[in-house]
C-alpha cells in the first residue's frame, strides 16, 4: 500500500455542490415560511380544521335528489353553450390557423402580427373573458357563449398552426405545380393532411368548453355554474351535491365518447 | 417549345444554380437531362414551371416568357406543364381519383372544385389516364396505400389530366428498383410518342439514359456541358460530363419486366 491511498474521500459530492445545495434549501424554506406567515396560512391548518371540514361535508348529504327537475335544463344550457362556442370557434378557427403557421403565410408582417394577436388572446384567462363579456352584455349564456369562442380559437388555433407547420410541403408542389390557385392548394393539399387531427382537437376543445363553461357560470354567464352559484349562496348544500353528481357524471361520459371518437381518428 | 436564353439562377446564398443557359428544346422531343447530384438538373427542369424563378435571362414556354409571368398568368402557363416528382408528391391521405383529377384545377372553377364538383368530361378523362397507366382497379384506392411504382404510375395520370404540352420529371425513377424503374419510363415514353408531349426528365443512370432519350443534355456545376442526340453519345461522353469515371452506381441495370 502506497501512502497516496490513504486518501480518504470526505463526502460523495464536492464540498462546493453542498454548499450551494444547502444554501437553495434554506432560501426555498425561507421563502415558504414567509408566504405562510404573511398569508397567515400553515398547513397544520388543515388538520385542526378537519371537524369543520367533515361537518360541512354531512351538510352535502344525503343529496337532494328531488331538485333534480331543476338541474336539466341547466344543465342542456350548458351543453348547448359548449357546442355552439366550439362550432363557431372551429370555423373561426380554419383560417387563422393557416394565417398563423409559417409555411402558409410566407408574408413575415402578417405571420408575426397574427402570431402576437392570437398570444395576446391566450394571456387572458377564459374567467376574466367571461366578466368581461358579462360586464358587456349582461348576465346569461350569451356572454359565456362569446367568452368560449374566443377562449376556444385561442387554444385551436395554437394546435392547429402547429400541425399545418408540419405537412409535407411535397404534395402542396404538386398541386401548386399543375396550375392550382391558393385556395384550390389548400382544399386539395393541406386540408386532407391535417382533417384527422383538425377534428380530434375540435373534440378535445369541445372537452374543455364543457367543463369551462361550468366555471364560466359561477361570474353570471349562463349555465350549470350560474344555478350551483346561487345554491351555494343559499346555503343549499343538499341541491349543490346533487348539481355536483349529474355534473361529474356528464363530465366524464362526454370525455369517454369524445376521448373513443378522437381514437378512432388519430 | 421551350427556348432557354442566357437563363442564370443564383440562390439567395450565393450557389449558382444554373448560369448561361442557352437552349432550345423541340416539340415532342424526349430529353434526359444528366448530370451528378447538384449539378443543376433539378435548377433547371423547375425553372421551367417556375417552382424555381431564375435571376436573369428569359425562358419561352409555349413563346411566353415564363419569367415574367405571375399570378393568372403563371398558373396557366402551369397547366400545359405536368409534373413527375422522385417521391411521387401525391395526397397521400385522398383517393386515386381525387389526386388524378386534381390535375384539372387550373381549368376548374375555385369554388366549384373546392366543393369536389367536376364535370362528367373530367371524370371520364381521369378515369381514362388511369387506365392508360393500368391502374384503373384502385380508383378508390387511399393514394398511401399503393405501392411506391404504382403511386408514380397515379402521378403520371395525374399529369395527363392536365392534358399538358409538356412534362417534366424529376428523378421520376430514383426511389424505385430497376423492374419498375424501367416500366415508369416506358409509360412515359409511349406517351411521349403517342401524344407528341414534348418530355424532359432528369435521370443519373447513364444506361436508362442512352435507352429512353432521344436527346441528352449533360450538366455539371450549373453549365450544360453537352448537348446532343444520344447516337453521339459514348460512355466517354458520360465520364466528360460526369468529370471521372463511370461506376457501377451509375447504372440502373435490370430488365424491363411487364
Amino acid at each position: 500500500m502506497s501512502k497516496e491511498s490513504s486518501f480518504v474521500p470526505k463526502g460523495l459530492y464536492p464540498f462546493k455542490t453542498k454548499l450551494i445545495i444547502t444554501l437553495a434549501l434554506i432560501v426555498v424554506i425561507g421563502f415558504y415560511l414567509l408566504s405562510s406567515i404573511k398569508t397567515e396560512s400553515f398547513i397544520f391548518h388543515f388538520f385542526v380544521k378537519l371537524p369543520n371540514v367533515f361537518g360541512l361535508i354531512s351538510d352535502f348529504f344525503p343529496p337532494d335528489w328531488s331538485y333534480i327537475n331543476q338541474v336539466w335544463p341547466k344543465l342542456f344550457e350548458t351543453l348547448h353553450i359548449a357546442i355552439i362556442a366550439t362550432t363557431i370557434a372551429v370555423i373561426i378557427s380554419i383560417p387563422f390557423s393557416l394565417l398563423t403557421a409559417s409555411n402558409v403565410t410566407t408574408n413575415t408582417w402578417i405571420y408575426q402580427a397574427m402570431r402576437l394577436f392570437l398570444n395576446i388572446i391566450r394571456t387572458i384567462p377564459d374567467i376574466i373573458l367571461a366578466v368581461v363579456f358579462v360586464g358587456l352584455f349582461g348576465i346569461g349564456a350569451f356572454s359565456g357563449i362569446i367568452a368560449l369562442i374566443i377562449f376556444a380559437v385561442g387554444i385551436l388555433v395554437k394546435l392547429m398552426s402547429e400541425v399545418i407547420e408540419t405537412i409535407d410541403m411535397n404534395q402542396i408542389e404538386a398541386i401548386r405545380a399543375s396550375g392550382g390557385n391558393g385556395l384550390q392548394t389548400i382544399s386539395f393539399a393541406i386540408v386532407p393532411q391535417v382533417l384527422p387531427q383538425f377534428i380530434s382537437f375540435s373534440l378535445y376543445v369541445f372537452e374543455i368548453n364543457i367543463r369551462a363553461s361550468l366555471v364560466l357560470g359561477l361570474v353570471g354567464a349562463g349555465g350549470i355554474g350560474q344555478l350551483l352559484n346561487t345554491q351555494i349562496n343559499f346555503m343549499n348544500y343538499p341541491a349543490v351535491s346533487t348539481i355536483i353528481i349529474i355534473v361529474f357524471a356528464v363530465v366524464i361520459v362526454i370525455d369517454i365518447i369524445s376521448g373513443k371518437l378522437r381514437e378512432g381518428l388519430v | 417549345m421551350i427556348e432557354f436564353n442566357d437563363v442564370s439562377l443564383v440562390y439567395p446564398n450565393g450557389t449558382e444554380g444554373l448560369k448561361n443557359i442557352d437552349l432550345k428544346i423541340n416539340e415532342g422531343e424526349f430529353v434526359v437531362i444528366v448530370g451528378l447530384s447538384g449539378a443543376g438538373k433539378s435548377t433547371f427542369i423547375r425553372s421551367i414551371n417556375r417552382l424555381v424563378t431564375p435571376t436573369s435571362g428569359s425562358l419561352l414556354v409555349e413563346d411566353e416568357d415564363i419569367l415574367k409571368a405571375n399570378g393568372t398568368d403563371l398558373r396557366r402557363l402551369r397547366t400545359k406543364i405536368g409534373m413527375i416528382f422522385q417521391s411521387y408528391n401525391l395526397v397521400k391521405r385522398s383517393t386515386v381519383l381525387k389526386n388524378v383529377i386534381s390535375g384539372r384545377l387550373g381549368y376548374t372553377g375555385t369554388l366549384t372544385s373546392i366543393l369536389n364538383i367536376f364535370s362528367k368530361e373530367d371524370k371520364l378523362l381521369a378515369y381514362e389516364n388511369l387506365k392508360r397507366v393500368n391502374i384503373e382497379e384502385k380508383l378508390y384506392n387511399r393514394a398511401d396505400e399503393l405501392s411506391g411504382g404504382q403511386q408514380q404510375r397515379v402521378s403520371i395520370a395525374r399529369v395527363l389530366t392536365q392534358k399538358p404540352k409538356l412534362i417534366l420529371a424529376d428523378e421520376p425513377v430514383a426511389s424505385l428498383d430497376p423492374p419498375t424503374s424501367h416500366q415508369v419510363m416506358k409509360y412515359l415514353k409511349q406517351i411521349n410518342r403517342e401524344d407528341k408531349i414534348t418530355t424532359i426528365v432528369n435521370l443519373h443512370f447513364i444506361d436508362m439514359a442512352m435507352e429512353y432519350a432521344d436527346r441528352i443534355i449533360g450538366m455539371r456545376a450549373g453549365e450544360v456541358v453537352f448537348d446532343g442526340p444520344v447516337s453521339d453519345v459514348t460512355e466517354q461522353t458520360f465520364e466528360e460530363i460526369y468529370g471521372r469515371s463511370i461506376r457501377d452506381e451509375d447504372r440502373r441495370g435490370g430488365v424491363e419486366d411487364e
